[in-house]
């Protein structure tokens, strides 16, 4: 046991340092690895390519005896001999390889006269051989009878010579078995003709005018004296004056096993399933920076381990006898892509705040044991089969242990740095993106806006206060799926190009393969400008291959055995070529001059590899394991003069060049059937026919699809922002298929009143309170917008003593401000505010205009002094802000100018002019403009009252406050009146919960105190809701008595600071930044469970009636609880860096963390559904309206998304104003009002249709 | 594999559709089909290995062809598939304790593709004798259960339906309906029941990836 620790204390500790290693020095670890990997497979070049090619072996043809069966060498001895060489071969091949030309060539002799004549000459050549055999009696004995297979070109007319004559369409006789199609193996007319296609000679456009054909002989067993008597004999009849070639090596052809269609289903079947394997295994990888590189990287990782097995295999003298393509999946299965996943999940699984190196570090130590382990149980299993001692399961364990091996080194080396390399991009890239993020809005927009802001005050819709959802067509277009793949057709015209990919390639092949084609085209251009000229080309007569219906197969008429017998009886044999002698007509061309060079003698190499395989085949002999001798070819030269070429000439041949000369030869096949005698246009008419067809058919394929697109696709699909749109094309909201719906415009109504960002918001769906960080509070009624209430902040009010200075603290900004930043401020504001008067000098009184516009009740025409973007951090406590600005305090002058909110519309400030200039002596009016305010409670205020507001909730009129001195405070939200405050505690409130007449409040100092309130009347929310915002109808008159009573305290609920709460179905959910959660009952503020899990402080809480507890801490995780139990549900890594909020549906989970993205899971499984990227600074805004509506917020507009399917619905614009704001923060109202906080204005947006999506 | 792969759904992708579009039994349903193809198309390789090696089960006449087993085999092992791929997870749900070994596609993909490699192994690989490959082959289906399923209900029911189907061919066997080329061991091959094995495994690693990706 104590070993086992100890064992594993120390594999943890290597893998950290190594960890360490990997990730301090990168790149010359991955330049070691690489070089390494080389290293291993370099033995693998020695290595045959695998293959199914033939392979060749010469032997001298003197005293050459076949080798014997029974193999005498042993295995290690060396050996020039290859392996296959043992036995007898399948067949010994003799080509009498023929030349023929007519020469001299005569101006009046036709094209097919080049070959008609000379393929005559096969029938006389093909009889010699036979009586050879007959001839020399000596033989007779020794040949047998059926050992001989003989092919000639004269099989194409059954080796009768009186068919051929009477043929009339010599070509379409040899081209009628040609497929149509590319075709790789051989071919009939190759096979018969022993020779490639092109060398052949028998086309009507050959230049050179010679015909080579070959006879080819099959001898099963080896004569060594028959072969050189019909060598001599055909040298001497046919003699070849200029030959050089040396007949002396014999050379041998061992074809390979050829794989078959029953092998290559399974091989096929294996490989998918690898496929989906690797895929599946990829798709577990998440969180990382490039996930398709890390992929890649297992990939890889696994390939050069297999490479470097085999590679270290072979350098020790093991060479492979596996088919490596069969058992390679099995090898990938069984190293698999296990250790690699695992080791990303444990260094992403790290905290995102520690460094790179020591997250490598750290992810690799623990993981150390079970990759040990599982690699110690993979090696053992491997030796168990390594003592089957079956050869090929011995061959294959070693083959994986070194794969093992050289995986888990590779595992450790290559993959390590490439996640450290990776994780250290995204840390980077996070950070890039952090940066502009929390320097929020910089003041220097785009200048360009003018100009856009006319046009879209041109479009603007008229209805400002509803939203229309998208037409029908379109809302029903995210439903199906099927339609979503023809969109992504449609989007990358993936059709259309294929089709016309296939449509070009089709064409080619069909002009390429048409024997009318292309290549005879091009042929017959080359000779017209022969010195032949056209007048003998363009009326042959080619029958293009039309051939009666009952015209016999004639191919493959293997002699019978007994074909000796009958070649007996004629006597055409031995008919000696009558030298080239002068023929009539004067000879214009060059003698083609028969010419043997050594290219000839291995002709057979340039026939395809499959040609022997085929023509064996036919006679169902398989050569695969087997090999075949081909002895050296017999040359063969005819000459022929061209009165033979003319006496071999069928009548047809030149009927409409010139007249028949010899109508009566071959009578009987005038009859015939012929082809219709389409002159040589016909060819070009094909050509072009084929061409245009294919052009048309091209076209109109093209045609239809553009079409189908149209219908298919609205015009504005795909371009939504279609003109300047306000985003660039690359950040338009958009659902995972690219589909972007139109965006839309309304005009929200804009709640202005706070000076600074907005900090809290609550609502009770009647009623609407924010507080900005300045510290006042304004009370809206979500309804119109109206704002009813402003409270003020009451700090400094020891220096005014009247009324409530709300504004110091923003004044001493703004007078710090302007003196920085005043010069730049003119320059972006003027277009987007309305501000009748010019820039704001940098004095004291610059602020002076709010106060006009704070009086009008529509606030719409605020100037907004702030820099919307100014960053400001969110100092909590407020003391602390006193900065060092001028030595002056204007704040007691204007302060009491502030005291003017909505309930008193005052009408003097109203009147006051801007002034432009500083104007101190304003003061006093200022400050008898508002004796309204004089006389409320609120100067009862306490001088302690002091400390900015941290949290706020909000309850029928009641409004709790929650400030940073630990004071807790009851206002009343229509009269703005303090009911009551408790300060028992100086720890500053950070969250409050107040839920019917209890109030919990979280302090910093992780005590929880329980407040219960107690009114004299009762606390109906019934009693005004309905009532509209008429601010001149209280509900509690001033008398009704509101008292906080303690009831009780949890001194140390944490230990640490509370830093989320939420209470719903009778539980009460406190987050605390010592990374716990605990949980109490709400009646007796019995703490039930402490729940752990988190490796981070909590940062948000979710909780509702179906018990459902979700937490989200800064680690990035998000934990699911049961709260009846206490027991963890599930536990996800959802986020770089905090989960900034989470709100939950019946069946999903909603995150959004800082990294602006967020995620919707499924609440059952825990399983990632779908992210949204936001935009910057966008992140936490987010809502639900109902169980499948979500609301985003994005730069200046919200968004609407399905959730079930997570589909943008509708991406609605806010206004010009809010245009460049990142929206903060998002609140759904009970009646689909959302609010939306664009730093320090309100926004109240209606969606009515929503509503109707609901019912 | 190929339909395996394009019916089952991913849990990651479709999970909404699913929990809102199936009825159980539709799920049923829908689960059987998928199974059933599998082991249809399973079945259609597996022989085309074997025809290889010469030992094919069924009248060697059309060996040429894919199709080359009798008619009736292929369904019969889709429909066996079938009711494997679905009594695993229901044995699973009565006994009451879920599988939770290794439940990733990827892991049944791994486990797929070591069955058709002990299929392979059995077809391609030259053994001494048939004691041997016996032996080595049930090692190698007890490696297959120990890597993938670990669960004594899978075991169990493995061994079953082992007995069971080899039961099944020897009945046949002696009916005369199909005979093998070489049988070894009271006309049968002795590694018939390792086969069947791996394969019942197989099909119920199948069977319960698909039941966990349908069910929640």
């Amino acid at each position: 046991m104590t070993l086992t620790e100890r064992l594993r204390e120390k594999i943890s500790q290597a893998f950290y340092n190594h960890g360490l290693l990997c990730a301090s020095y990168p790149i010359p670890i991955i330049l070691f690895t690489g070089l390494c990997i080389l290293a291993c497979c370099c033995p693998l070049l020695k290595l045959p390519l695998p293959g199914t090619g033939p392979v060749e072996f010469t032997t001298p043809v003197k005293d050459y005896s076949p080798p014997p069966v029974a193999s005498d060498h042993k295995p290690g001895e060396p050996s020039e001999r290859p392996e296959w060489y043992v036995g007898a071969p399948v067949a010994y091949i003799q080509q009498i390889f023929v030349k023929s030309s007519v020469s001299p060539w005569h101006k009046n002799l036709l094209a097919v006269d080049v070959f008609r004549s000379p393929l005559s000459r096969a029938f006389q050549l093909v009889e010699e051989i036979r009586n050879h055999v007959l001839r020399d009696r000596k033989l007779r004995n020794l040949l047998p009878e059926h050992g001989c297979l003989l092919l000639s070109p004269g099989n194409f007319w059954q080796n009768d010579r009186e068919r051929f004559h009477a043929d009339p369409d010599i070509i379409g006789t040899i081209h009628q078995h040609e497929p149509k199609t590319l075709q790789t193996s051989a071919t009939l007319k190759d096979l018969l003709f022993g020779v490639p296609g092109k060398y052949s000679g028998v086309s009507l456009y050959t230049r050179k005018r010679m015909v080579s054909y070959t006879i080819t002989l099959v001898f099963q067993r080896y004569h060594a004296k028959f072969l050189g008597s019909l060598r001599a004999r055909l040298m001497l009849l046919h003699p070849s004056p200029n030959c050089t070639l040396r007949a002396e090596s014999l050379v041998h052809v061992h074809f390979k096993e050829e794989i078959g269609i029953a092998e290559l289903i399974p091989l096929v079947t294996t490989y998918i399933i690898l496929f989906a394997y690797i895929y599946f295994s990829t798709r577990k990888i998440d969180m990382v920076k490039s996930k398709w590189g890390l992929a890649l990287a297992a990939v890889v990782t696994v390939l050069s381990s297999l490479l470097m097995s085999v590679g270290l295999c072979t350098l020790f003298g093991l060479t492979p006898t596996l088919n490596g393509g069969e058992i390679f999946p099995y090898l990938v299965v069984v190293i698999g892509l296990e250790n690699v996943l695992v080791l990303t999940k444990s260094v992403v699984s790290t905290p995102v705040d520690l460094e790179v190196k020591l997250r490598i570090a750290q992810g690799l130590s623990s993981e150390s044991w079970s990759i040990m382990k599982n690699m110690a149980t993979e090696l053992g299993i491997i030796l168990i089969g390594y003592f089957t001692l079956v050869p090929a399961i011995q061959e294959f364990c070693l083959f994986a242990v070194v794969g093992l091996v050289s995986d888990f080194f590779l595992q450790m080396l290559f993959f390590t740095t490439v996640l450290s390399i990776d994780i250290r991009r995204m840390e980077l890239a996070d950070l890039n993106k952090r940066l502009p993020s929390e320097a929020c809005l910089p003041p220097a927009k785009p200048v360009g806006r003018p100009a856009r802001f006319e046009r879209q005050l041109a479009v603007r819709p008229s209805t400002p206060h509803t939203i229309t959802l998208q037409p029908s067509s379109f809302r029903n277009l995210r439903l199906p799926k099927r339609l979503r793949v023809i969109y992504f057709l449609a989007r990358t015209r993936l059709a259309q190009r294929l089709i016309m990919a296939g449509t070009v390639v089709w064409i080619g092949i069909l002009v390429y393969t048409d024997p009318a084609g292309l290549r005879t085209y091009l042929a017959a251009q080359v000779t017209e400008q022969s010195p032949l000229g056209e007048g003998a080309l363009t009326p042959m007569p080619v029958p293009s291959g039309v051939l009666p219906a009952s015209h016999p197969d004639p191919a493959f008429s293997i002699f019978p055995a007994d074909a000796p017998k009958l070649s007996e009886n004629q006597t055409l044999l031995g008919e000696p070529p009558e030298p080239g002698g002068p023929a009539e007509g004067a000879q214009d061309s060059p003698v083609p001059e028969v010419t043997w060079g050594p290219e000839d003698e291995e002709l057979w190499r340039k026939l395809s590899f499959r040609h022997w395989p085929t023509l064996f085949s036919y006679y169902n002999i398989t050569l695969a394991k087997r090999y075949i001798s081909l002895l050296p070819v017999i040359p063969v030269t005819l000459r022929l003069n061209p009165r033979e070429a003319l006496e071999g000439r069928h009548p047809q041949d030149g009927r409409s060049a010139w007249p028949p000369r010899r109508p009566g030869l071959g009578g009987p096949w005038e009859a015939g059937p012929r082809a219709p005698g389409t002159a040589q246009a016909h060819g070009d008419v094909t050509l072009y026919k084929v061409a245009a067809l294919g052009l048309a058919a091209g076209m109109v394929l093209v045609l239809l699809l553009l079409c189908l697109y149209r219908v298919l696709c609205p015009r504005n699909y795909g371009q939504p922002g279609s003109g300047p749109g306000r985003r660039r094309r690359g950040e338009l909201p958009c659902d995972d298929y690219g589909y972007a719906p139109p965006e839309t415009e309304i005009v929200p109504l804009v709640l202005r009143g706070h000076l600074m960002d907005i900090e809290c918001l609550a609502s009770d769906g009647m009623l609407l309170v924010s507080c900005c960080l300045a510290g006042h509070v304004c009370v809206w009624d979500a309804q119109t917008g109206d704002c009813l209430t402003r409270i003020p902040r009451p700090g400094q009010r020891r220096d005014s003593g009247v009324g409530s200075a709300f504004e110091a603290q923003e004044s001493w900004e703004r007078l710090s401000d302007s003196g920085k930043g005043g010069p730049e401020e003119p320059g972006d504001s003027p277009p987007l505010r309305h501000r009748p008067r010019g820039p704001p000098p940098p004095a004291l009184f610059g602020d002076q205009p709010d106060l006009t516009c704070l009086i009008d009740t529509n606030f719409s025409a605020q100037p907004r002094l702030l820099e919307p973007a100014q960053p400001e951090p969110r100092h909590r406590a407020g003391c602390s802000r006193a900065r060092d600005g001028p030595g002056y305090d204007f704040s007691r002058l204007v302060q009491r100018v502030y005291q003017e909110d909505g309930l008193a519309p005052g009408p003097a400030p109203a009147l006051r002019p801007p002034s432009p200039g500083p104007g101190p002596p304003l003061t006093p009016e200022e400050d008898g403009v508002c004796p309204p305010e004089k006389g409320s409670p609120s100067l009862a205020w306490a001088p302690s009252a002091d400390g900015s507001i941290w949290s706020l909730e909000l309850q029928g009129s009641l409004i709790v406050v929650g400030r940073s001195s630990g004071r807790l405070e009851v206002w009343d939200a229509i009269e703005g009146t303090l009911r009551c405050s408790s300060e028992e505690v100086s720890s500053g409130i950070t969250a409050l919960v107040f839920l019917d007449k209890r109030i919990v409040a979280a302090r910093l100092n992780g005590s929880l105190d329980f407040f219960s309130l107690e009114t004299g009347t009762a606390l109906s929310p019934l009693q005004f809701r309905g009532r509209s915002s008429s601010p001149a109808s209280p509900v509690y008159s001033s008398s009704d008595t509101v008292t906080c009573r303690l009831t009780h305290t949890v001194p140390c609920a944490h230990q640490k600071p509370i830093t989320a709460l939420k209470a719903a179905a009778g539980r009460l959910v406190t987050g605390s930044q010592d990374h716990t959660l605990r949980v109490f009952r709400l009646e007796d503020s019995c703490c039930l469970f402490t729940l752990q899990g988190h490796s981070g402080a909590i940062t948000t809480v979710y909780i509702d009636q179906t018990m459902v507890l979700a937490s989200g801490g800064q680690d990035g995780a998000i934990c699911l609880w049961d709260v009846l139990t206490g027991s963890r549900v599930s536990h996800m890594f959802a986020h770089r860096g905090d989960v900034t909020s989470l709100t939950c549906t019946t069946s999903c989970v909603i995150s959004s963390g800082l990294d602006d993205l967020i995620s919707i899971w499924d609440r059952s499984t825990g399983i990632k559904l779908y992210s949204i990227q936001q935009d910057l600074g966008c992140g936490a805004s987010l809502g639900v309206i109902s169980d499948n509506l979500l609301v985003t917020g994005g730069q200046g507009c919200v968004s609407f998304w399905d959730l079930n399917y997570g589909d943008l619905l509708q991406t609605v614009y806010l206004g010009k104003n809010s245009e460049a704001q990142p929206t903060r923060q998002i609140l759904v109202l009970d009646n689909a009002a959302i609010v939306c906080n664009f730093g320090s204005e309100l926004s109240l947006v209606y969606v009515p249709s929503v509503l109707e999506k609901l019912d | 594999m190929a339909e395996g792969k394009t019916e089952s759904p991913g849990p990651k992708k479709r999970g909404p559709y699913i929990s809102s579009v199936t009825s159980r039994s539709v799920n049923l349903m829908i689960r059987g089909v998928v199974l059933f193809f599998i082991g249809v198309f399973l079945a259609l390789v597996l022989n085309l290995l074997q025809i290889q090696r010469n030992v094919t089960l069924f009248p060697p006449d059309v060996i040429a062809s894919i199709f080359s087993s009798a008619w009736w085999v292929p369904p019969c092992c889709g429909t066996a598939s079938a009711v494997i791929g679905l009594l695993y997870p229901c044995i699973d749900r009565h006994l009451g304790e879920p599988h939770k070994f290794k439940r990733e596609w990827s892991s049944v993909m791994r486990c797929v593709a070591v069955f058709v490699g002990i299929n392979h192994a059995s077809a391609k690989v030259d053994f001494d004798n048939n004691i041997q490959l016996s032996l080595t082959l049930a090692a190698l289906s007890i490696g297959l259960w120990w890597t993938f399923d670990r669960s004594r209900s899978g075991f169990g029911l493995g061994v079953g339906i082992a007995f069971l189907a080899t039961l099944v061919t020897q009945l046949l066997v002696y009916n005369g309906v199909y005979q093998y080329t070489s049988p070894d061991f009271l006309y049968v091959r002795s590694w018939l029941p390792c086969i069947f094995f791996a394969g019942g495994i197989t099909m119920g690693n199948i069977g319960r990836q698909l039941a966990m990706a349908e069910q929640p």
